[in-house]
């Protein structure tokens, strides 16, 4: 059936010329553990004759040794490494799995269907373009369908094939299939999935899968893979506004200047009127160079080099569009995250940002609501763990060009990542820009920073002192401090003191108050640091990421880290306080160094180690340190 | 609406991927190993960044014991391309006298092409590297990424893998961490033939049919490429109209019979024949566990 072997032994330039058209259909199959995706899978592939003898032969061995299928061949077996992995401690997550007819090359990512999974469900569904939401017959629309479903809708998946699977063991009964699609279609109707494919199968006994099933003579509609064969993927893309974000500048020498990306939507042609994004210049197209000569006309999803009729400023990340249709530009949104690391995100905390082809640094606030990927319910939420989806403001360190997710894949998908990991932490689909940061314009100030600078005679920095409880933070800072003021220095000191008491006293000690109290911290040195002082703030900030945080929001050479680097068991046995007892004595919760961790600096500009130097000399030490390099005039 | 094909939407796919790798990686290469699936992708690397010529060196890491017909061909292409050309070859290696027939396929590859690539990585400080590697080739690779990571001893970690979503692709890495990426992952073995003929991409000789001399060993039938070949005794080199469906070292690689000499006539011969690829080469005759080790121990 796949493979038309006559032609292919009578006429294969004909077949080879059959072929190279064919187009291509990315799906994904979304089903729980049982429900029969490797059994329908493997017989895809084997249909499509794409097993060769030998796996073939080894196939039939291994249904013997360990199908469930007696002596029959367990087409499951084909696909199934997921056993495999797990006893091979391996991540248990997409496979990615090819075959090919007469009309098309298929690629199916194959990925398991529990909650825990939720990441790799979305993972193969970001490039799907069409999901098949597997259900078994005896069970009928469940839970786990509506996960499936759900997330298939927030990627905007355009096609979806409701596959009624095992209708074997129901005795092929149409009022089977015509209640669970009803039931399933009151459902959709909620996610706004507005049109799907119902078929009913028997993925073990091949009943409409390539074949149509005498079995059910009451189902007129397509089989799975005549579907699959025809369903429309040249998708309304073409149809979008131009859009081309930027992946290389191409110059291979003075005369040539061309920008080479991939089009996410909309076609293009030479003389078409372009606008530059997030810069707004406008220009029109030159040509469309490529390796083949250059182009007429160019579409959604071809990878081009466009050269543009005026010399205008063009780097990587920024986004080639349709002058009557640009895309907006903004620099805060609302957006869905659905977050992929065991480290939860945390309110406040910068992460970085990929978005087409550029990188910022991204801040996503408190989520206002968390969802429940079971019942669709909106849950009142602080953070977000694994696998949780969201929906938070977001806001990066300048403004891109995007569009709305539903409209733009390309323009409206990103990922975050963790700044000191490099872990891909999440993904997100941007719903629309806040406008207030538009409406906040930023005044350009005749009296600035260095105007003030200038009038104190030093240049302002912060001194972040950070360190354990008892280190000696504040005491070194406070006599930091003296010895500026006594230099005729102006300064301004920021400490548990006088922030946790006011600015602060609606945070506690859990990691989402402790990021959120060193952003404000931070914020407010910053806003000091522009009135020209120096700020010296000690707090144990622990967190490496949230110091990062403060180090980024000021200029270079503004923020001076000073490690006061002491033992824990100095510190613990000083106990100025009477902290560590009391903590150790489980009375006083994430408490850092005890129960909550404390990560050191790695390269701190001043490290001071005060088992071998008093406060005295620790100071005078900093001061000495600015002075040298000329903080103090 | 203008149809894109399949192929073109690999091809995108695959430039897509090469300009990402140039415009973070600090100091990309690409793998080349002169069979067709690195033909392949340097036809592409071509087309990525035309008219400059691909921003990276070509380097191919040699065991010394590769077709004569390859070497010539490699050089003749990178001359083409106008990249440059780096052959890295395991010194260590070769002055123990590493060779498949004295020590045995898997101690050669290992020595000759696993550390010797492993060593070639270190001493340039490649942070990335392209390989041809496809996801239909093999089981355990069905799950790689298009961006693999490898920590600083060169180790794949299966558990540590990066979910790639939509087209984005995060290239952040720590020092000594490098990446290998697969710009050909979603393509088969057909769309590679298919591709080839479209694009008329040239190839070694290798893979057509011809009267070669070849030796009957261990069910395989290997080429009699030059003087280095032990025959046992009663062994004799035989004249048969032979090709080769993948290319690596000449002792290891069995030969198929055949008359197929044009492309259309290759493409009908795989279309119709009935056992997989991978079948000539001696280094995937363990099971397939054992590639998803040697893959942890960075055989590509
Ligand atoms: N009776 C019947 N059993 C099926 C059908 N499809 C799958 N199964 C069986 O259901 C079990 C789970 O199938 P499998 O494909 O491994 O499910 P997966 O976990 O979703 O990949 C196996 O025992 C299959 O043989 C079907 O259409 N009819």
């Amino acid at each position: 059936m796949a493979h038309n072997n006559e032609m292919i032994a009578d006429d294969i330039i004909g077949y080879l010329h059959a072929h190279e058209n064919k187009s291509l259909l990315r799906f994904i199959t979304c089903g729980s553990v049982d429900d029969g995706k490797s059994t329908l899978i493997g017989r895809l592939l084997f249909e499509s004759k794409l097993i060769f003898e030998d796996q073939l032969a080894a196939l039939e061995a291994d249904s013997r040794k360990v199908g469930t299928q007696g002596d029959r061949i367990d087409f499951a077996l084909l696909v199934d490494g997921l056993a495999a992995e797990r006893e091979q401690g391996i991540t248990i997550d997409v496979a990615y799995r090819f075959f090919s007819t007469e009309k098309r090359k298929f690629i199916v990512a194959d990925t398991p269907g529990h909650e825990q999974y939720t990441r790799n469900m979305a993972t193969g569904a970001s490039t799907a373009d069409l999901a098949v939401v597997m259900i078994d017959a005896r069970k009928g629309v469940l839970t786990q369908t509506r996960r499936h479903s759900f997330i298939v809708s927030m990627l905007g998946v355009k096609h979806v094939v409701l596959c009624i699977n095992k209708m074997d063991l129901m005795g092929y009964a149409q009022h089977v299939y015509n209640e669970i699609d009803e039931d399933y279609r009151a459902f959709a109707g909620l996610l706004g999935i507005a049109d799907f494919t119902t078929i009913p199968v028997s993925a073990l006994e091949g009943d409409n899968i390539t074949e149509h099933s005498d079995r059910m003579p009451w189902y007129n509609g397509p089989t799975l893979l005549e579907h699959l064969e025809t369903v429309d993927v040249e998708t309304d893309d073409q149809l979008k506004p131009f859009r081309m974000p930027v992946q290389w500048v191409n110059r291979p020498n003075l005369d040539f200047r061309g920008f080479s990306g991939q089009i996410a939507s909309g076609v293009t042609r030479p003389g078409d009127r372009i606008k530059v994004l997030p810069s707004g210049k406008e220009s029109r197209i030159d040509r469309i160079v490529t390796h083949d000569g250059d182009l007429e006309l160019a579409v959604a999803g071809q990878s081009v080099t466009l050269t543009l009729a005026d010399e205008v400023d063009v780097s990587r990340g920024d986004v080639i569009a349709a002058a009557d249709a640009p895309c907006e530009v903004a620099d805060q949104f609302e957006a869905h995250i659905l977050w992929m690391s065991a480290s939860d995100m945390l309110p406040g905390r910068p992460y970085i940002m990929k978005i087409g082809a550029r990188t910022v640094s991204c801040t996503p606030a408190s989520p206002k609501y968390k969802i429940n990927v079971n019942t669709l319910e909106e849950l009142a939420a602080k953070k977000l763990g694994l696998n949780e989806i969201g929906v938070c403001n977001i806001s990066l360190d300048r403004e891109i060009a995007f569009d709305a997710y539903n409209l733009n894949h390309d323009t409206g998908g990103f990922i975050l990542i963790d700044r000191l990991t490099n872990e891909t932490v999440g993904m997100g689909l941007l719903n629309f820009a806040l406008r207030r940061s538009s409406n906040i314009h930023r005044q350009a100030m005749v009296i600035d920073k260095v105007a003030r600078a200038a009038q104190k005679n030093q240049k302002p920095a912060i001194l972040w002192f950070t360190g354990l409880s008892g280190s000696g933070k504040s005491a070194i800072a406070d006599i930091v401090g003296q010895k500026l003021h006594a230099l005729n220095r102006h300064t301004a000191t920021l400490d548990g003191d006088n922030v946790r008491h006011g600015l602060n006293r609606d945070l506690g000690f859990t990691d989402v108050d402790r990021v959120e109290n060193i952003r404000r911290i931070a914020e407010v040195s910053k806003l000091m640091v522009d009135a020209g002082l120096i700020v010296l703030t000690s707090f144990i900030s622990p967190f490496r990421a949230e110091r990062q945080m403060a180090r980024s929001i000021v200029e270079d050479g503004e923020f001076i880290e000073i490690f006061v680097d002491t033992p824990l068991d100095v510190a613990e046995s000083r106990d100025v306080k009477g902290l560590y007892k009391k903590a150790r004595a489980g009375e006083i919760k994430n408490f850092t160094g005890i129960s909550s961790p404390y990560e050191e600096p790695r390269a701190a500009e001043i490290h001071v180690d005060t088992t071998k130097a008093s406060v005295e000399q620790s100071a005078s030490r900093i001061v000495a340190w600015l002075d040298e390099r000329r903080y103090l005039g | 609406m203008i149809h894109v094909t399949h192929l073109q939407r690999l091809e995108a796919e695959a430039i897509h991927i090469m300009r990402e790798v140039a415009s973070e990686a600090e100091n990309p290469v690409m793998l080349y190993s002169v069979g067709k699936d690195s033909s392949v992708m340097l036809h592409l690397a071509k087309k990525a960044f035309f008219p400059s010529v691909p921003p990276f060196p070509l380097m191919h890491v040699d065991t010394t014991w590769k077709f004569r017909a390859m070497y010539a061909f490699r050089d003749r292409m990178a001359a083409e391309s106008g990249m440059d050309l780096i052959v890295h070859i395991n010194q260590e290696g070769l002055d123990q006298g590493i060779g498949p027939f004295s020590h045995g396929s898997s101690v050669h590859t290992d020595v000759m092409k696993t550390q010797g690539l492993k060593q070639a990585l270190d001493k340039y400080k490649f942070d990335v590297a392209f390989g041809g590697a496809r996801r239909d080739e093999e089981k355990s690779r069905a799950k790689e990424r298009i961006f693999s990571f490898r920590n600083a001893a060169h180790r794949w970690d299966p558990k540590n893998q990066r979910p790639e979503l939509w087209k984005i692709y995060n290239t952040r890495k720590a020092r000594g961490e490098s990446i290998r990426a697969f710009p050909l992952s979603n393509w088969t073995e057909l769309d590679i033939w298919q591709y080839i003929y479209r694009e008329n991409i040239p190839i070694p000789d290798l893979y057509f049919a011809a009267e070669r001399a070849v030796v009957r060993r261990d069910g395989m039938l290997l080429m009699v490429d030059d003087d280095r070949y032990p025959l046992a005794p009663g062994e004799a080199a035989e004249t048969r109209s032979v090709r080769f469906r993948t290319l690596g070292c000449w002792p290891l690689t069995g030969a198929v019979e055949s008359t197929a000499a044009t492309l259309p006539e290759i493409i009908q011969e795989m279309l119709l024949t009935t056992t997989s690829e991978r079948q000539g080469r001696a280094i995937d005759h363990d099971s397939s566990a054992s590639m998803e080790k040697k893959k942890q121990e960075g055989y590509f």
